[in-house]
């Protein structure tokens, strides 16, 4: 049996948890047997109607009320607990943070090895797995041991996709044994307050600066052509390593991932580690002195040339434009 | 207050990856190498908890004895004391590096020396495992966090955050405990040249743990496939306004 753990907001998975039910119900096919759930926090049974699209037979629903608050020792103790119960062949989770997270303490509950961020699975002796390194710039075949395979999926290793019969999902409920011991970490939601900013993550547009932006006072033009085009600014970790702009900006391996229709980057090289955070976007514009700079070659767009002197001449044709005047025919 | 810094040594990757002739590593004849930059932060946090607090900083890594390199790296910005887990410069799972470092903790508390907060980064730069710091966490039964960009003392207690998608979330944990953190949780210092010299001259214990076959293991390596690809130049400089405007167009941005 492949038992899949899923995160959900009052019983609706989340995109992640859609894509690990795709696969661990494509695993499941392909080992020759069944697929299971199991769901933690309030209103987990809810999410029986949108499982029986994904070929899950059982959803195990761990029945205590402590659980409401995240607390990721208690949850992994509930599905710890299940595993020993139901002794599936192979638990998988989404390599969130909360479902990395749990996952990890499940493992060490169970004794067993775990492979984190896989993108292809292939079942029997040995049982291999692709997973990423590197933000997913190197990818790793291994070999995954113990007599239960633990595993998260990365994010978008496939499409979520339901399967066009549906099945006959069963509701258990079980009350796992927890210890007060397990509730020594609970996460709390903060409320934050609304700056009205648009999201680096959400963001339609980013305007993304690095090193040869200059200077922090550099980033005035991008701040103006992002405002105009109703995006947002990110940069290269060069740039937050010298205190150009906020960590928060920073686009990356070690920053956010972004995923716009337009990224404009703007005296950025193009190091992996950069490109890990913007491959999915869905156009890519570089900026660059360098045209042999790799952000070039995996760029839909170039203009070779100084940023502050390329922004300043498109921001002022996207001013005249907003303003209703014709753009300028290229010269 | 007593701190523990786990770090790991990774090679300095920029432009593009190349993987040496049998793909089990990447080749790293032309690179430098570097903390991975979530335990830079790391080093700095421990740093300024006992400028803030006082007591004492160590910094930990399983890797070959060039790694002795980082160890130095965290000494120059103000870690006081370096232990080198010995590798035999195989690849460590992240069973075998968590045993390995559970164990060394657990001599050091044998030997006097326990830690109020053991800090790690959220996952190694390189391999990536994402379970380090919770399995050291589990096997000596302290509480954990990860993912954390933002830790606040006071009291024997740790006030922790970190981001989701639609903001933060919080959590207090009693010390001694575990944190995994997260790059953004502040911005390192750059050393200074009386720090490197210092560093330079400090002693590095070293401990040479058993390697074990953690159940994870590695087979090869290999870069993900490129999708061909061509890029269309607009123009040089200030040439390229319209050009551009016309691209934001027919994107349907303006
Ligand atoms: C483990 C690890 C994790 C990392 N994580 C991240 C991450 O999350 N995000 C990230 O961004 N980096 C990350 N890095 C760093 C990454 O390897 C690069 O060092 C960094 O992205 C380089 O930033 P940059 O492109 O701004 O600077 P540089 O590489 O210095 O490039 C500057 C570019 O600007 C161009 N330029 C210079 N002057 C001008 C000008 N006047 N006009 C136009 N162009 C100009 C140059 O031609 C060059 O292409 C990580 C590194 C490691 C080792």
């Amino acid at each position: 049996m492949v038992l899949a753990f899923i995160e959900h907001v009052a019983g609706a998975p989340t995109m992640l948890s859609l894509e690990v039910l795709t696969m661990a119900n494509r695993l499941a096919g392909e080992m020759g047997t069944q697929l299971e759930a199991i769901a933690i926090g309030p209103n987990a049974a809810a999410a029986t109607g949108i499982l029986s699209s994904y070929g899950v037979s059982t959803l195990h629903v761990a029945d205590d009320g402590r659980l409401a608050d995240y607390a990721p020792a208690a949850w992994a103790h509930a599905i710890a607990e299940l595993v020993r119960e139901v002794d599936p062949d192979v638990v998988i989770g989404t390599a969130s943070d909360r479902g990395g997270e749990v996952m990890a303490h499940v493992a060490t509950r169970m004794k067993l090895p775990m492979a984190a961020n896989c993108t292809e699975i292939a079942p029997g002796d040995p049982f291999t797995v692709i997973r990423q390194r590197w933000g997913g710039s190197l990818l790793e075949e291994a070999h995954l041991k113990g007599t239960i395979k633990l595993l998260t999926l990365a994010p978008h290793a496939l499409t979520a996709a339901a399967s066009p019969s549906r099945t006959e999902v069963t509701t258990h409920a079980f009350s796992p044994a927890l210890d007060d011991k397990d509730f020594r970490v609970r996460l709390q939601p903060q409320v934050e307050v609304d700056t009205g900013k648009i999201s680096l993550a959400q963001a339609r547009v980013v305007v993304g600066g690095g090193r040869g932006v200059g200077s922090a006072e550099g980033f005035a033009a991008l701040e103006e052509l992002a405002g105009l085009l109703g995006g947002a600014v990110g940069c290269s970790r060069a740039v937050t390593s010298l205190g150009w702009r906020p960590h928060s900006d920073q686009v990356g391996q070690t920053g956010t991932r972004i995923a716009p229709d337009l990224y404009i980057a703007c005296g950025i090289s193009g190091a992996i580690q950069h490109m890990v955070g913007c491959r999915a976007a869905k156009h890519i514009l570089a900026i660059n002195t360098d045209a042999g700079a790799p952000i070039v070659a995996q760029a839909d767009y170039a203009v070779i040339g100084d940023v502050q002197k390329v922004l300043a001449a498109v921001n002022a044709e996207v001013r005249r434009v907003k303003a209703g005047e014709p753009s300028r025919s290229p010269a | 207050m007593n701190v523990l810094v786990c770090v790991k040594r990774v090679p300095a990757t920029a432009g593009q990856i190349t993987l040496t002739a049998d793909a089990q590593d990447i080749d790293t004849r032309y690179l430098g190498f570097t903390i991975s930059p979530h335990e830079e932060c790391a080093v700095e946090e421990a740093v300024r908890m006992i400028e803030a607090h006082g007591g004492s900083t160590t910094v930990l890594t399983l890797g070959p004895e060039a790694a002795t390199d980082q160890l130095r790296d965290a000494m120059a910005l103000g870690i006081e004391r370096a232990i080198l887990l010995q590798s035999d410069g195989r690849e460590w799972d992240p069973v075998a590096t968590a045993s390995a470092i559970v164990e060394a903790i657990e001599a050091e508390g044998a030997a006097g020396r326990s830690y109020d907060l053991v800090l790690f980064g959220n996952e190694s730069a390189d391999s990536a495992g994402y379970q380090v710091g919770v399995r050291v966490a589990d096997a000596l039964d302290l509480p954990c966090a990860t993912g954390i960009k933002a830790i606040e003392l006071s009291d024997g207690r740790a006030t922790v955050r970190r981001q989701t998608e639609s903001g933060w979330e919080s959590a207090e944990l009693a010390l001694p405990a575990v944190v995994t953190v997260k790059e953004g949780l502040n911005l390192p210092r750059y050393p200074s040249l009386p720090g490197r010299l210092k560093a330079k001259k400090k002693e590095v214990e070293r401990i040479t743990p058993q390697w074990r076959d953690g159940g994870l293991e590695k087979v090869r390596l290999k870069l993900p496939v490129q999708a061909e690809h061509t890029v269309e130049i607009l123009g040089k400089n200030g040439d390229a306004g319209a050009q551009l405007v016309e691209v934001f167009q027919r994107l349907r941005l303006l």
